[in-house]
């Protein structure tokens, strides 16, 4: 189908646009959850304890529910998508199967650690699991979103032809999809060392949060070159959207800014800030891929129009996202009010 | 190269595996914030300490089950695309709709939940105990929506079939299947009578070596008030619920009644070997028009056996009759239980029936006997329910064959699933463990001294 120039929002296109604001949530939140697990790896120096405690104490209360935001994005998906999300999970079932695993040993060895044994060994293991696990897991939804981008997942993507490794692993090892993929644990390292550094009143460790933050910026920056150069060969779509559409400049503008703007926060040790511009960046660069990739859900071949549920599961869906967001955000707003509105106000 | 089990095999074991293990966390999920909240409630109401103690403790073991539950549902959700791509594509459209209300019955639920868990001293005690409430309604209702998508497998409607492609979609329609009322019931009062009978028998089996301990009392009547009534109400809605399978699903109930003849007047088959090549059930007790009565209530109702239905559409009678009879026969345990109980607890007061409950000591062994039953029960009834529908996965429209994923190599992430959730099963197992056997014995009169001593620790670490 082609896509109506002009033409007027459609509900499919809006749930689509719902989607990926889910998933931004996702990245935003639960992202830095994964990157707390990063940082809880590199803990090092005379407050390695301090700095794993702060991680502990910061994901503790909110990181089950900032993990909803990522079914809610695929509960949506299969209701208001079907053959898209069925096409997913038949070509990417090797890294969604091993993120999973990576989520379930995440999210148990979070809480066997809080809440089981005190003894330090046991502490350590679990840890060492819990580190691991927030490596691995990102890494592989990253590769898995740099293989949908590749258009390598379509039925008339690079992905056609015969054999296991042609139809179900090719896809999301190609470079391209494995820079996506260290792409996304880098920013998810980076927006947890950003929002560490409000977690605490103590000096010393918001210093040793702001050093990590600065070093993983720069990387976010290198390593999202190095993505956009790979999309050259791997992403052509995808990268034509990027650079050819009316608002790409404004849309590459802004993400520099907030890049520049989260790191001289950072520098100048105005975390708010620093905050603000680091999830900013994040989230623009989130968009400016959904965009990128627009009308297409899957490129080449699945595209939001022609891939969308008959229009009375859209509009019931739509309505339920209404009324779920009149419970939700409230809720949501609680509880960060709770948990979060301390540490940055002393 | 011949593969070791077949792919549509394969996935079928890992889809069992994956949900006989989410169910046990999904129970307590829904089970223990009731609890939780009854024994807070009676601490604001009393200012007994111990209901303190007690709502904080059973909140520390199921933080853990919470976030094991949370992460194979999330596991579950990816799986339905993962092995089922051909279920998905026909279905989503028609029962996304429960799905996506429960995502955020999911969202409200793990929000108060970390309220609840992480905001003991943080927020008021009204708004404590009220962010407790939104768990336990948020629980309940996640547990809803999924079943009714599960009903709606089992008695599809909302929709028309053209030329093998799905048309006419109405997802209401879809929700308000006929399974719905009567499954949704059915498995809301598992969840209360599987925990509330799985914590009664543990404070039981405590009260059995001290049956002084005031925070055993207290839990164990906490826990029978939760799982009392359910388990007493289960078979009726159980009832329901096979008179609703007798009417839209007759293959299942020919196979859980292991029925070979449709006949009038049908007997009630007990126990017994389903023979499938001899098209008889050996060595089983018949109660005669038994079963004609209970699905019907009538006599003479006419049961249509395995005899009206096409030999490869059977599913697998004797997994089906076995399971079901072990679900009535532990059901009937439980609630006999129960009343017995009730019995002994005649028109006596809360703190006088503490006492009366935990000197009967059969009545002690009893419970205990019935800790894992509920648990039992439940996965005993979902492989009747889910074994009884195949050979389809959405009853009469796709086969659960025609929806498996092309992927080849099932085995493997089967193999991988079955060993992790076995690795979490033993340590949730023995964390659960310790959790129980460190719970406090002291006298009530220390209890206070114990009480503020621990309380000053915790507040020294945070
Ligand atoms: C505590 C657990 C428990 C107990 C004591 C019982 N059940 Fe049950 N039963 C379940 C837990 C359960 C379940 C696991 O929750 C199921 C699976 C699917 C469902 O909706 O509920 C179920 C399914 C189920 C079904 C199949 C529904 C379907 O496939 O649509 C029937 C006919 C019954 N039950 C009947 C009974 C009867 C007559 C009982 C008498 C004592 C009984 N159950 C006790
Ligand atoms: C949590 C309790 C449940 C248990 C223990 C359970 C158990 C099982 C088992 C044993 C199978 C394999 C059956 C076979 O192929 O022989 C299965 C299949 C399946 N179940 Fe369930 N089930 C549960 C609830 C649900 C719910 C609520 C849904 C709804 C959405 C669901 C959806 C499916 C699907 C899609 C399949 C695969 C297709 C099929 O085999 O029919 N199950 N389940
Ligand atoms: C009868 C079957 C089921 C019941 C009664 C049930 C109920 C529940 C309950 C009460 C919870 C929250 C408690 C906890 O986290 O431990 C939960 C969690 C979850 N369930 Fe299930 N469930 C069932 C089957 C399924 C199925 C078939 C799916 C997937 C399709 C699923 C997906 C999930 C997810 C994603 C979560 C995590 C929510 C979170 O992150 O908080 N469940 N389930």
């Amino acid at each position: 189908m082609e896509p109506k120039d002009g033409g007027r929002v459609t509900l499919a296109e809006i749930l689509a646009g719902v989607i990926v604001a889910a998933l931004n949530a996702y990245v935003l939140l639960a992202g830095a959850d994964f990157g707390g697990g990063v940082w809880d790896l590199f803990a090092r120096g005379p407050r390695a304890r301090a700095q794993r405690e702060l991680v502990v104490q910061a994901i503790g209360p909110v990181w089950e529910a900032n993990h909803v935001w990522l079914i809610l994005a695929l509960v949506l998906l299969f209701t208001c998508f079907p053959p898209v999300f069925a096409q997913l999970s038949i070509r990417l079932h090797i890294p969604f199967a091993l993120a999973l695993i990576g989520i379930v040993l995440r999210g148990s060895a979070f809480a066997f650690r809080s809440y089981g044994g005190q003894r330090d060994e046991v502490q350590q293991r679990w840890g060492g699991v819990f580190a691991g696990a927030s490596i691995v897991t990102p890494l592989l939804l990253g590769m898995a979103v740099g293989a949908v981008a590749a258009g390598a997942v379509g039925e008339g993507g690079t992905g056609k032809g015969e054999g296991f490794v042609t139809l179900y692993v090719l896809p999301w090892v190609s470079p391209f999809a494995i820079s996506v993929g260290v792409f996304a644990l880098v920013c998810f390292a980076f927006l947890a060392a950003v929002y560490l550094t409000l977690e605490t009143t103590d000096r010393a460790l918001q210093e040793d949060f702001r050093r990590r933050g600065l070093v993983a910026g720069v990387a976010v920056m290198v390593t999202g070159i190095v993505a956009l150069a790979l999309s050259r060969g791997g992403a052509e779509a995808v990268q034509r959207g990027l650079l050819g559409a009316p608002w790409s400049l404004p849309l590459h503008v802004l993400t520099g800014a907030a890049a520049v703007g989260a790191l001289v926060g950072l520098w100048r040790r105005q975390w708010r800030w620093a905050r603000i511009a680091a999830a900013g960046e994040v989230s623009l660069i989130l968009w400016g891929w959904a965009l990128g990739q627009y009308p297409y859900l899957i490129p080449p071949d699945f595209t939001i129009e022609g891939s969308a549920a008959p229009l009375i599961t859209l509009g019931l869906a739509m309505g339920a996202i209404v009324l779920g967001g009149a419970v939700l955000f409230p809720s949501l707003y609680y509880l960060f009010h709770v948990f979060k509105g301390r540490a940055s106000e002393v | 190269m011949f593969p070791p089990m077949p792919d549509l095999l394969a996935a079928r074991s890992q889809m069992g595996v994956s949900l006989g293990f989410h169910i046990l966390f999904a129970i307590v999920g829904m089970g223990m914030p009731v609890l939780m909240v009854l024994a807070e409630r009676r601490w604001l109401a009393t200012g007994d300490e111990i209901y303190h103690e007690l709502a904080q403790r059973w909140g520390k073991g199921t933080a853990i089950l919470f976030a094991v539950g949370a992460v194979s549902g999330t596991v579950l959700s990816f799986e339905l695309g993962l092995l089922w791509p051909g279920f998905m594509r026909l279905a989503g459209a028609v029962i996304g709709m429960p799905f996506s209300l429960e995502g955020f019955a999911f969202f409200t639920e793990a929000i108060f939940l970390g309220i609840y868990l992480y905001g003991w001293g943080r927020i008021s005690r009204r708004a404590h105990l009220f962010a407790g409430v939104l768990v336990a309604v948020s629980g309940a209702l996640s547990g809803i929506f999924v079943v009714i998508a599960n009903a709606w497998m089992n008695t599809p409607t909302g929709f028309e079939v053209v030329g093998g492609v799905i048309t006419h979609v109405d997802p209401i329609a879809a929700m308000a299947n006929p399974a719905a009322f009567a499954q949704t019931l059915h498995m809301l009062l598992a969840a209360y009578a599987a925990t509330g009978l799985a914590v009664a028998g543990i404070h039981a089996y405590m009260l059995l070596r001290d049956s002084t301990n005031a925070f055993h009392r207290r839990a164990l009547s906490i826990a029978l008030l939760v799982g009392g009534p359910a388990a007493v109400l289960q078979p009726i809605s159980g009832d329901l619920a096979a008179r609703q399978v007798a009417r839209y699903q007759p293959a299942k109930l020919a196979a859980m009644e292991a029925v070979f003849e449709t006949e009038r007047g049908a007997p009630l088959v007990l126990g017994g070997w389903p023979d499938l090549d001899a098209r008889t059930t050996r060595y089983a007790i018949r109660i005669p028009y038994g079963l004609s009565l209970l699905a019907y209530h009538d006599p003479h109702a006419e049961i249509r056996g395995l005899d009206a239905i096409p030999r490869d559409q059977w599913p697998n009678v004797p997994a089906v009759h076995w399971s079901f009879q072990f679900m009535v026969a532990l059901g009937t345990y439980m609630a006999v239980v129960v009343l017995w109980a009730g019995w002994v607890l005649r028109s006596r007061g809360r703190r006088e029936g503490g006492r009366v409950l935990a000197e009967n000591r059969r009545l002690m062994w009893a419970l205990v006997v019935a800790t894992p039953m509920g648990f039992l029960a439940t996965e005993a009834g979902w492989m009747t329910t889910e074994l009884g529908r195949q050979p389809w996965v959405i009853y009469g429209i796709l086969r659960t064959r025609d929806a498996v994923t092309p992927m080849p190599g099932l085995i493997v992430p089967f193999v991988a699933f079955t060993l992790l959730y076995c690795f979490l099963g033993v340590i949730v197992a023995w964390l659960l463990y310790r959790q129980i056997v460190r719970s406090p014995t002291v006298p009530e009169q220390l209890w206070r001294v114990v009480r503020t001593g621990e309380w000053s620790r915790k507040t020294g670490d945070a």
